[in-house]
């Protein structure tokens, strides 16, 4: 598959040449293929956030180069707003980051940016509030009477908005309760598989990056630690232990069934997946 | 771009000029100003340049570090070396076009840019070395008689902690969402002036909204432990002179006294 987003040999320091000087990321190097939903997983300090502040060139690097389509984001850096607008970039809590009299507004502030105006900003700012989960009801409302989870949603549709060809997501369903974090995925699910768009979705939960990438990169120490389908990441348990990551619990029950004698695949890694193996086997008369 | 403020800022470290009392080096740094306002003669900038340069090394506060203070405020250096370079009254030694200089312009110029490189540098070699939380303690503790004349020193103390411990935080939360606006195109370095001002409310709308909110949590949390303002209240950390206070002290003081009656 084509690589819309390539990592090469990434490395950024942050406060270079003070006594608070630190390395956040050392020689990453990863690739986002279109049209897939790439999870990206690390531990607290992996570098994911510095990563993905690289994506759309809000951080230059220190060392090494990011390719958008195969030509460097920073040879022009006039184009970076471009990039901006085609690699669609949510940070961490983003409801702290609306500011206008309505949802609505608030929603069209990245298109307007892009210079769009009527029918065809209407449309986008509707479309982005549905793919997001929001009400349409919401719209005329000022952001700051919304609940937590609907501000999270309208800050999500502001980026949704702009239809960027990458969607970045950064611990989109930090904060939330189980429902609302099913929900969101859910949504953000429905999203990738209708617009077929590229999503990245970072997090630091095996469960949720389990159920929902199709491809996973796992980040460790500011580097790029494994890659590969969540079948293939998740075989390396002992690896993913060391660098204080967990394999999914669904997994881990595998693994200790299968320890124990039971013909159980432990590659299985959602809870739906292990039950119907488990049921499987009863079936077969094995239990 | 904004973590380059060095105001107040303070470099943690181990030395001698760390672990002095912070009321010592308050004081030290007044007597060094009133020093520095008395020197006249090359002998007595010399001496108080010399004391400058004992106090960084000890304090292990690099030229580079005590110089970038000196950047916000070099305009202010130029502009009153060059007002008294030419308006000085005098003899004349040098004239072009309307301008003259004077001896005594080009002394009272010189003088004037001594004075202000060694009080800042001086200034700042005491935030450099003493956190935010110990100088107010200090301050708190140095202004405690002002008590008697109904001054609310602790609550002002209290408040310059507050603040001061909030500036980090505040330019972090700057920084994230000027990135999370760039993110959707916000454009906030190019335009005239009143598009730079418009572009800015997408940055001051979240930044005051969560502004509030914190001093709201904060009060929530200080009410939850019983603060009550000052009255009966105890510190975890007494201020206690130590015998190297008052070697420093001493040494500062015969600073000054010695610049005030010889030069």
């Amino acid at each position: 598959m084509e690589e819309i987003i390539t990592v090469e040999n990434l490395t950024h320091t942050y406060s270079a040449g003070t006594p608070f000087e630190r390395s956040a990321v050392e020689g990453m190097s990863l690739a986002v293929r279109r049209g897939e939903l790439l999870g990206l997983i690390g531990h607290t300090g992996s570098g994911k956030s510095t990563l993905i502040q690289h994506l759309n060139g809000l951080l230059k690097p220190t060392g090494g180069r990011v390719l958008f389509h195969g030509a460097d984001i920073w040879a022009e850096p006039k184009k970076l707003r471009d990039v901006r607008f085609r690699v669609g970039l949510v940070f961490q809590y983003p409801e702290y980051q609306l500011f206008e009299e309505t949802v609505y507004k608030d929603v069209a502030f990245g298109p307007t940016n892009m210079g769009l105006a009527g029918g065809e900003l209407d449309r986008r700012v509707r479309d982005a509030a549905r793919f997001a989960g929001l009400d349409e009801g919401l719209l005329d409302k000022s952001p700051f009477a919304l609940s937590g989870g609907q501000k999270r949603r309208a800050a999500i549709a502001g980026v949704i908005a702009m239809e960027p060809e990458v969607l970045v997501l950064d611990e989109p369903s930090a904060g939330l309760d189980p429902r609302g974090r099913e929900e969101l995925l859910e949504h953000i699910r429905a999203y990738h598989r209708e617009r077929g768009n590229t999503v990245v979705l970072v997090s630091h939960s095996m469960e949720e990056i389990a159920r929902y990438a199709d491809r996973i990169v796992v980040l460790a120490h500011g580097k790029t630690l494994m890659s590969g389908t969540p079948r293939e990441v998740f075989s390396h348990a002992r690896e993913l232990t060391r660098a204080g990551l967990d394999v999914p619990q669904a997994t881990r029950i595998a693994m200790e069934l299968q320890k124990r004698g039971l013909p159980v695949d432990p590659a299985v890694y959602t809870v739906e997946e292990l039950a119907d193996a488990l049921l499987a086997l009863k079936r077969g008369g094995a239990v | 771009m904004l973590k380059d403020i060095t105001l107040g800022q303070y470099f943690p470290g181990t030395t001698l000029a760390h672990r002095l009392d912070p009321r010592t080096k308050l004081l030290a740094v007044v007597c060094y100003i009133v020093a520095v306002f008395n020197c006249h003669s090359v002998w007595g900038y010399g001496a108080a340049v010399l004391t400058l340069i004992v106090s960084a090394r000890v304090s292990k506060v690099g030229a580079k570090a005590l110089l970038r203070g000196l950047r916000p405020v070099l305009f202010i250096i130029a502009f009153t070396a060059v007002l008294n370079l030419f308006y000085t009254p005098g003899e004349v030694v040098w004239t072009w076009w309307v301008l003259k200089v004077t001896r005594q312009g080009a002394y009272t110029a010189l003088a004037m840019v001594a004075r202000i490189t060694l009080l800042i540098t001086g200034t700042f070699l005491l935030t450099y070395t003493t956190s935010p939380i110990r100088l107010t303690d200090g301050l708190e503790s140095l202004l405690a008689p002002l008590k008697k004349l109904r001054v609310p020193v602790h609550e002002l103390a209290m408040m310059m902690s507050i603040a001061l411990r909030f500036i980090p935080t505040l330019i972090e939360e700057t920084d994230k969402i000027m990135s999370a606006q760039k993110a959707r195109g916000a454009d906030f370095e190019s335009g005239g002036l009143v598009r730079r001002a418009k572009a800015l409310i997408p940055l001051l709308v979240p930044l005051f909204v969560s502004a509030f909110r914190r001093a709201d949590e904060l009060a929530t949390a200080m009410e939850c432990r019983c603060y009550h303002g000052g009255e009966g209240r105890t510190k975890l950390r007494v201020l206690r002179f130590a015998a190297r206070d008052y070697a420093v002290l001493a040494f500062y003081l015969a600073l000054a006294a010695g610049i005030i009656v010889w030069d």
